[in-house]
Order: C-alpha cells, then structure tokens, then sequence
C-alpha cells in the first residue's frame, strides 16, 4: 500500500479511511487480523492435501481420465456400495416376505406395509410403463385396478402371470393364441363383418340383428371354444369375457374387427430372470391390493 | 499500546495486525458474583441434563431431555415430539428469539454479558488461566519472560485443562443424542458410533478455539448477534455506561485534596484492565463491548476506596447521561411500543403452544385418495376410489380404531387385508400404520359429479375421533 498525497483520517479514531463513503459513514482501513492470514495458508495447504488425496486434475491433453488421488474415491462405487448396503438392510424383511404365503403376508400389517412399500417401487420402475402407474391401463396392456381379469386375480394367479409373463420365452408361460381368423383366411370378409356384430350383440351395444344372426354359426365353430358359447370367455386360455363392457383394444366396430381380422395376441415378459422372489411377491401383493383383487 | 493503532507511522500502514493479547484483571463485586452464579448455574444445567431419567413406560427411552435422530423423536421431559410437529421446536426458537429482543430493548446486551455460551467458557478458560499464570501482572511477565521450565509447566498444565474441559464439552454434547450411560460406557471402551466421535472431536476443538485462543474476536469478528443488536436497541434502553457527566473532567487524585471542580474519574485505569474485550469504556458504548459488568465492578470498588459514590459506571443511557450534564432532569423509559409488543407476542405465542400442547392428540388420520387412477369403472358399472389411509399412534400402546365412511348413499367400504364387512384395524403402538382402503358406489348412483365423502377413525377404546374430508371422483355422464 502505497503513501497517498491526500490521506483521510478520520477525526474520530485517527484511523487512515478507504475513502469511501455512505452517507455520511466512512469505511475505516484498519489492518486484517493477522490470523485470518493464516487460515488462508490453511486453505492453501489443504487443497493441496486434497489434490494429492482425491481425484482433481483432469489428464494432459492426449491422455484419459484424470487423476485418481490415493483414497481413489470414486462416486460410482459409492452409489454401487450404498446400493449394496440397503439391499443387505432389507434382507430381513425380504426373508419374511419368501418365508410367508402370499394370503398372510396380506393379512399381516407389517408383511403388507413392507410388501407394498416395496411393490409400489418396483411397479413404477418395471411394470408402469405399460401397465400405468396405479394400474390404470391403457390400449392393449390391461388395467390392473379394475375387477376384469384375463388370467385370473387372486395372489397365487397374479404372482404366476407376474413370474412367467404371458405368451413370454419362458417354458412356463401362459399361453394362448387366437388365430388371425382374416389374415390368415380362416373365414371371409362378409362373415368378419357379420362376427363384429355379434360380438357387439354379446355386450349389449348396438347391432345389426341380421348380421349377428348370420354369424351364429361362426361364432359357435370358430369362437366359442375358447370365449364359450355364452361368449364370458375362459380364463384357462386366457379368453375375454366378452359380454362386460371392458374392452382391451377399444369397442368400435372397427377396433373388434382388426381384433378377429388379424389377432392381437399381446406379450407380457416373464420377470422372474429379473427379479428375485422377494420382490415378485411383493408385486404380486401390491398388484391385488390395487383394487382388482380376488 | 492503544496509542499504535490510533496513529499509524506515516508512510506505513500495515495490511494484517496481530492480536493483541488481552489480560484481564480479577475483580470482585456484584456484578462478577451474578456472573459466576450463571455460569456454574449453565454449566450445570449443560452437564446434567442428559443424565437425568424420565420413566415413559417400556418401549420408549428413559433420558429425560434426548434428541433421538435416528428414531425421528425428541423427548423433553413430559414431552414427545414427531419429526412432522417440528413446528413446536420452530415455537420455541421463535420464542427465544422474542425474548432475546425483550431484554435487549430493556437492558442491551445482557445474553452477551451474560448467558451467551461464549461468554461464559471464556470466563472459565480465563479462570483456569489464572490459576495457572496468575491476574493480569503476573501474566503480562510471565508472557514477556524468556522461556524457562516455571513458564512452560504453566503454559502446558493451562492448555491441558483447556483442552480436558474442551473435551468435556464436546463429550457431553453428543449425550443429549443418545442414551447418556450407554454412550459413556460405549465411547470409553470404542463401541460408540464414528458420528459420536466426530462431533465430540469437532466440540472440543470449537471449543478449545473459541474460548482459549480467539475469545473476544469471535464476538468481534464472527458473531452476528452484536450487529443485530443495533436495530434492537434504542436511546432508552439500559447499556452499561461510563456516566461522564460525573467523572469528567477527569485526573489523578491525590488523598485529602478537594473534589471540588473536577470529575470523580481518577483515571486509575481499573475499568480498562479489567475488560476482557480490550476496550475503555470511557470512550462510550462500543461495538466490541459485550456489556459484561465487570467494570462497573472495578469502578465501584476503587470509588469505595476513595470514598465517593458507586456507579461511575453502571446501566445507563447516553441520552440521561447527557440530560444530566446540561441539567436536565433524566427520563428513564422501560416500557415503550416495543417493549410492549414484544412482552404480548411471547405471551400470545407462548398461549399458542401451551394451547396446542396440551390439546394435542396422540392419534392422527391423514387420508390420500389414488391419483391415479383417480376412479376405476368395474365390470358391472360400480365405480370405486381407492384411498390411502395414514394412521399415527402416538401413544406408547396399540389402538382399535374403527373406519367409517359417510356422505355418500350406499358406499360400500374395503380394508384391504380385512375380511369383508371387517372395519377395524390395529395401530401399532408409537408408530404410523398405513391402510388401503376402497370405496366403490353401484351402478345406479348419480354421476354428476364428483361428490366428498367423510372418512372417520374412531378409537374403539376411548372414542377418540378423527375425520378427514377426501374427494371421490366420478367418470363424465357422457362418457
């Protein structure tokens, strides 16, 4: 700090002023503690500390990486560790949950908070991309929170669906097929039409009364094998039930005749490569509890 | 001394300044009496507090005053609190706060004087200083003798004390977290969480720090508290004042001579040696002056001597102090708007929470409806909504309680994991239990809207009644 030709002092504590002023209210130019000096050192110091013992300089141009300090702190690992640990923690309950039937563990308020708590989450993460978080459907990937179920709803069924999927690679799958009657030529045009408006007769919509005669024959050779002659289907084969007012694709005329035309014979993966049992389980309850549950 | 930093020597002002050692003199009087009265009375209560035993029954913790983080509770004697009625620690912090400016308004900085935690381990640390090095004199030589084995036993016995009482410090913190004689035993013998060790090792470096070696610079430097104050306080408020009035002009006094014409100071110094900031009263108040007393104590003892009145210097305004000096009769106002306001907001707050406290209920009920999906049509035309039910049991044992649905015609009510037609479920004892309930009116209803309906809990025992008001949604007619 140089000596300035036109030094103010203030009057007051005959100390020498920035020349700044408020309002009246001058800043003084007293001198730092000198400690304060010494904490910026101790910063200095550390960070050097801290460059030797954390990852801090990125590589030379040309090279990769960056440098990895000798505690070799890594965040991946830490999340990967931390992962580690809460799977451990939750090992406990996870062990009930395999060591209960599906009935008690909804009975049980304990077995049911963790089994939802847990279900809630793997849902979101595995199963709402298709099915909708709650279990609200949407075209083609069946609502889980309404009392129409294809595959049957009670916890031993879902927790089979859930493990083996439907129409899945797996061995054990659920498995059925509807024949692309159109497509693949089984019956004709005209009769596809007349079929369309039996099935909208079936579930009480408007029809054309000629037509759905007409397809009374079709319907009990091609048809009712698998949706029963009643046409309430047959949940062995995973047929809907086609007099309710639930429909999976839509109940335009249009939607139902693409259905027979070409089939739909949608896909559910099977889960259990992917996750243990624990968590099927815990699916399995949550699913019921959705509001759909037999 | 003071004179250096005054005037710097020309052509030079130094960018950094060392610390000036401060060596406080012993005195004796009121004010230091009050003040080792508070601060055995604070150390006490900091050092006790985590030992004594509250009985809450079987499954809860038996300290009396325990922040239990990791059990998301804080007990306060009789009282329990959940991390979701933190709002009555944010009450109390309010009321601190209200009463902190209340004596301020009154009486200046008395918490600093006084109370302040700072204050009041410096006060130790300067005592133990003492024992070791001796009052002022002996420790302005000590610290100015070349170093001998007399001078460094008691520079080391000093800072091992600091450093025992540091610990003590640190150590008794971090038993108001957890069970106190199992934390003990368990620090002791290496079983105690890191946690524990890391904040008992933080507390005592704090403050074997702060009020060993930077003492009046953190009231100086760091504390916000010191400038707060100067929105709080006012030309009425009662501050510890140099009454100039009265002691100018000041000078020696020589015994037997007259008082007349002259002031009652004799310049003897007393009230500079004793502060333990380093400050002369007699320039007025100050922004380091933590208004601690112990110069009117210093003051009034040498007026003793001299036989002239006490309190040269003593809680005062600058305003009266001038009215006296141009003959003015002084005015001293304690009760002004703001005092006033602030005695009725702590009275009105403190109601708040003695209100709330006492009509608390140790039951809850926290209903959240589905959103999605926000109704379910089922196959027959019935349309539900599924809620979620919050039940929390405050209490030390299990509860019946009783669901209810009202406000809706012909509802029909589902407990997820209760047989049908079962409406009662178990609370847990001391804990939040979470339900799934489904409510689902017939085809038939009106779907005009969207209608509320009433959810109630009902304590089977005691009757304790809770209700919560949810929606219930409802497809469009013309869908």
């Amino acid at each position: 700090m140089t000596d300035k030709p036109n030094k103010d002092i203030d009057v007051h504590s005959g100390v020498e002023t920035t020349g700044h002023e408020w309002d009246g209210i001058k800043e003084l130019n007293n001198p730092l503690p000198r400690w304060w000096l010494y904490v910026w050192y101790a910063t200095i110091a550390f960070s050097i500390l801290w460059w030797i013992l954390m990852p801090a300089w990125p590589a030379l141009p040309g090279f990769q990486g960056n440098t990895q300090g000798y505690w070799k702190q890594s965040d991946r690992a830490q999340v990967a560790e931390e992962v580690g640990e809460l799977q451990s923690a939750r090992i406990e309950n996870a062990q009930k949950l395999l060591n209960a039937s599906l009935v008690d563990i909804e009975k049980t308020p304990e077995l049911q908070q963790f089994a939802l708590a847990m279900g809630e989450s793997s849902f979101g993460d595995n199963c709402a991309t298709c099915h909708g978080s709650g279990g609200t459907g949407s075209v083609g990937y069946p609502a889980l929170a309404d009392d129409v179920w294809l595959w049957g709803g009670s916890l031993d069924e879902i927790q089979e669906t859930i493990a083996f999927g439907i129409r899945s690679t797996h061995d054990d799958t659920r498995y059925s097929e509807m024949p692309a009657f159109g497509r693949d030529g089984f019956i004709s045009e005209e009769e596809i039409d007349d079929l369309v408006q039996k099935v909208l007769a079936l579930s009480g919509k408007e029809f054309d009364p000629a037509a759905a005669a007409r397809a009374e024959e079709n319907f009990e050779m091609q048809c009712s094998s698998c949706h029963a002659l009643d046409g309430k289907g047959d949940r062995l084969q995973g047929a809907p039930n086609l007099t309710d007012n639930e429909w999976l694709y839509g109940s335009s005329p249009a939607a139902i005749r693409e259905t027979i035309y070409s089939a739909r014979n949608s896909i559910m993966p099977h889960w259990n490569e992917r996750l243990d049992e624990a968590t099927i389980k815990a699916l399995a309850v949550y699913v019921h509890t959705l509001g759909g549950g037999e | 001394m003071q004179e250096d930093i005054k005037t710097p020597p020309p052509g030079h002002s130094a960018l950094y300044k060392a610390r000036e050692p401060i060596y406080p003199k012993l005195v004796s009087g009121n004010f230091r009496t009050v003040k080792w009265l508070v601060l055995i009375f604070a150390l006490a209560v900091y050092y006790i507090l985590p030992w004594l035993r509250w009985d809450r029954g079987p499954n809860a913790p038996d300290q009396a005053v325990l922040a239990d983080f990791a059990g998301g509770r804080f007990y306060f004697f009789f009282l329990e609190i959940w991390p979701q009625e933190i709002y009555y620690i944010t009450g109390l912090l309010i009321l601190s706060a209200l009463a902190l400016f209340l004596v301020t308004s009154l009486f200046g900085r008395v918490w600093c004087g006084y109370a302040c935690p700072q204050t009041v381990w410096t006060d130790l640390f300067i005592a133990v200083e003492r024992i070791f090095e001796g009052d002022r004199n002996a420790r302005i030589r000590l610290d100015r003798a070349p170093l001998s084995f007399n001078k460094a036993w008691r520079k080391v016995g000093k800072h091992i004390v600091w450093l025992l009482i540091s610990f003590a410090t640190g150590g008794a913190l971090i038993m108001y977290y957890h069970d106190a004689p199992s934390l003990f035993s368990n620090f002791f013998t290496g079983h105690a969480d890191v946690s524990a060790y890391v904040f008992a090792g933080i507390l005592t470096f704090t403050t074997y720090a702060l009020a060993g070696t930077m003492r009046e610079q953190v009231c100086t430097y760091l504390c916000p508290w010191p400038r707060i104050q100067a929105a709080l306080t006012d030309e009425d408020a009662l501050n510890v004042t140099y009454r100039w009035d009265r002691g100018e002009p000041r000078g020696k006094h020589k015994k037997g001579t007259s008082w007349d014409d002259r002031g009652d100071c004799i310049d003897c110094n007393a009230c500079v040696v004793a502060c333990p900031v380093g400050i002369d009263i007699r320039h007025g108040d100050q922004l380091e002056c933590i208004h601690c007393a112990l110069c009117i104590d210093a003051c009034d003892d040498i007026m003793k001597r001299v036989e002239r009145p006490t309190g040269l210097i003593g809680y005062d305004t600058t305003k009266n102090v001038q009215a006296r000096a141009d003959g003015i009769k002084p005015i001293y106002k304690l009760l002004r708007p703001r005092v006033i306001i602030y005695a009725l907001l702590i009275v009105f707050i403190g109601c708040l929470m003695v209100y709330g406290l006492s009509t608390r209920s140790t039951f809850e009920l926290n209903v959240i409806k589905d959103r999605a999906p926000p109704f379910v049509e089922l196959s027959n035309g019935d349309v539900r909504n599924g809620y979620s039910v919050k039940l929390v049991n405050k209490r030390g044992k299990d509860r019946e309680v009783r669901l209810s649905v009202s406000g809706i015609d012909d509802v029909d009510v589902k407990i997820i994991g209760n047989e049908a037609g079962d409406d009662t479920v178990i609370m847990s004892a001391e804990h939040v239990d979470r339900f799934r309930v489904l409510v689902t009116v017939p085809a038939s209803a009106d779907k005009k809207s969207g209608k509320r309906l009433v959810i109630d809990a009902v304590d089977v025992e005691t009757n304790d009644q809770q209700s919560n008001r949810v929606f219930f949604a409802m497809p469009k007619e013309d869908e």
